[in-house]
């Protein structure tokens, strides 16, 4: 064992190494990743597209032709579970890219544009974080319409004021540090300290809010095509998928219809949960003392 | 301590204010001129008359006007009319829903407690064996998966395929009420609405209750020979439940979110079968009430919250 190591490894090399030995993380990416390659390969592979009718299996169990079965017009489970895939993940990566740029500048915002900025913007995100999420989700919804642009929209504008809070943190601390003193006396401008030395030195805390942040935002796209007011049909999505099992006959007699989306979809978030546990154990330093 | 509970209040007033403002943007945000919905499409008026019937309703006044006028009405209790129920006045439609919300959150709410809390200490004292993990997992799965698809997965095992509990509702319709009967309708709906606050419940206890057995005066506990038990109990995990008060408080909201998920599943003549509804046929007058409602309920919990914090953590009052 070596006490005194002179040429110590990067912090990204650390991180990488805590992350490496995490096994629930490193579990998240074996799960996640052939599903990442199915869903993104599917049209290369699969004899079905998600919109191809087959009026000689309507309803049809799993099995056969159809490996996951047929809804109700004869459209195949497994090529609209991967469709839906698609559209479910684009709609996650979309919003969470939207709110973590809101969610960023909000905090440079608080931490750079002096007193009465911070406390109108953080009381902001204090009524924000407050009121339940669902709810707000639901009536701006209503209000924006459904459509695939308008459901990105939403989820982001509900999701950017706990990064907001994060990132001004870092922030008020990194602007009494040395470096940033020093390059300040040198006559650098908010612009240059802002991106130059904030967001470099927020990479962490931005890749792990993303990461958790994907999972949710698949989750809430989930709910809101399943209430209706998300993905329109005939677009196939995780959670259009499972609002045909709100009709008793499909919730009953059909239950390969929302089984296997329902399955991804959880595989989908319980693995992107796990990388993202992985990662913030992974950035936080004080992890290695355990 | 009387400052300390005095501002804690001041800013919740504030928060209720700022609710009010948020709720009339959005009103003002919804598609639609609200004239259209007074006046009859079977009566032709001209534009002088809507003139003069927005000047009569007080609609041509400057929006910072508007908006005192309907707070006045709001604070009287006047919510405005549902549009698909002509005429019905939205308070009492909503009064009538808090019932079966408040039932069916609250046992949702006890069954997560109990479950999180009690699997929590189970984790951190078994800390890293396999009982500590698969609870981790189980957790973890919780979170990740939605209130909805749980809600049909229960629905689809416990009442379809085993008959064991009706399929939805509060009441079996047309039977006279029993006791009996309201809770085999709860039974279902309640356990799983708990599942996601008890994953978060358990992950908090347990993480806290680690950190609580790492300190001096557990050590010392068990150096004067205080049994394990004792130590876990009346030491570790009464310092280890302050933060999951906290946590019990602030996730009211994404509670109430799952349950609206859970009533719309079942059938539940709540708060959030009646939102769901509304939403559907674009009922703006009782989608904005019902938001607002809700959205003060949680601000006073937290208020509440942060109250009953003053009461199990005497280090407050001190400082």
């Amino acid at each position: 064992m070596r006490i005194l190591s002179l040429a110590s490894p990067s912090p990204w090399a650390r991180a990488l190494n805590r992350f490496t030995r995490n096994n629930a993380a490193v579990f998240g990416v074996v799960l996640l990743v052939p599903l990442l390659v199915c869903v993104l390969s599917y049209p290369l592979w699969l004899g079905h597209l998600p919109n191809d009718i087959d009026l000689a299996a309507m309803n049809a169990g799993p099995g056969g032709a159809h490996l996951f079965g047929t809804d109700g017009v004869g459209r195949d489970i497994l090529a609209r579970t991967l469709e839906g895939g698609r559209i479910s993940l684009l709609v996650a990566v979309a919003s969470v890219a939207l709110s973590t740029t809101i969610g960023f500048l909000v905090g440079a915002l608080a931490a750079f544009g002096g007193r009465w900025a911070d406390a109108a913007t953080m009381r902001a995100v204090d009524l924000a974080m407050t009121l339940p999420p669902v709810i707000f989700l639901l009536v701006l919804a209503s209000i924006f319409g459904s459509g695939i642009c308008s459901t990105v929209l939403v989820i982001a504008l509900l999701s950017w004021p706990v990064l907001s809070r994060m990132i001004r943190a870092r922030l008020m601390e990194l602007r009494e540090r040395e470096f940033v003193m020093a390059s300040r006396g040198m006559g650098a401008g908010t612009w240059h300290l802002l991106f130059r030395h904030g967001l470099p030195n927020s990479v962490d805390v931005l890749v792990v809010y993303a990461a958790l942040q994907i999972a949710a935002a698949i989750l809430l796209e989930a709910g809101l095509s399943f209430l209706g007011l998300g993905v329109p049909p005939p677009a196939a999505s995780w959670g259009n998928m499972l609002n045909a099992a709100r009709s008793t006959v499909v919730l009953e007699q059909y239950p390969w219809q929302w089984l296997f989306p329902g399955a991804a979809l959880v595989l989908a978030v319980l693995a992107i949960n796990f990388i993202g546990d992985g990662l913030r154990d992974a950035f936080d330093p004080r992890s290695d003392l355990n | 301590m009387f400052r300390y509970v005095s501002r804690r209040l001041l800013i919740g007033l504030g928060m209720l204010v700022a609710l009010t403002v948020l709720t009339f943007i959005l009103l003002q945000l919804t598609p639609g001129d609200p004239i259209d919905a007074y006046v009859d499409p079977n009566v032709s008026m001209s534009q002088a008359e809507l003139d003069a019937l927005r000047a009569r309703l007080g609609l041509d006044r400057a929006l910072p006007m508007q908006y005192l006028a309907w707070l006045g009405q709001a604070i009287q209790g006047n919510l405005g009319y549902s549009l698909q129920r002509q005429s019905e006045p939205v308070l009492g439609l909503i009064v009538a829903r808090l019932g079966p919300t408040l039932l069916l959150m609250g046992t949702g709410l006890a069954v997560a407690i109990v479950v999180g809390i009690s699997a929590g200490i189970i984790s951190a004292v078994r800390s890293n064996t396999a009982a500590d993990y698969s609870l981790s997992v189980v957790a973890l799965l919780g979170i990740s998966s939605p209130a909805f698809l749980t809600a049909l997965l229960g629905l689809y095992v416990f009442s379809v395929r085993l008959k064991w509990l009706p399929s939805g509702g509060m009441l079996t319709p047309a039977a006279s009420f029993s006791v009996a009967d309201l809770v085999q309708h709860l039974i279902l709906p309640a356990v799983l609405l708990s599942i996601g606050h008890a994953a978060m419940i358990m992950r908090y206890m347990r993480s806290s209750l680690l950190e609580v057995l790492n300190q001096d005066y557990v050590r010392t506990a068990r150096a004067k020979g205080v049994r394990e038990f004792w130590v876990i109990t009346k030491h570790a995990v009464r310092n280890a439940l302050l933060p999951v008060v906290t946590l019990i408080g602030s996730t009211i909201g994404l509670a109430i979110g799952g349950a609206i998920f859970i009533e719309s599943v079942f059938n539940w003549p709540g708060m959030g079968l009646l939102l769901v509804n509304a939403v559907e046929v674009r009922d703006y007058p009782v989608i904005m009430a019902a938001t607002l409602v809700v959205g003060a309920f949680v601000i006073v919990v937290n208020i509440l919250t942060d109250l009953t914090y003053l009461v199990i953590d005497p280090r407050i009052k001190v400082s």
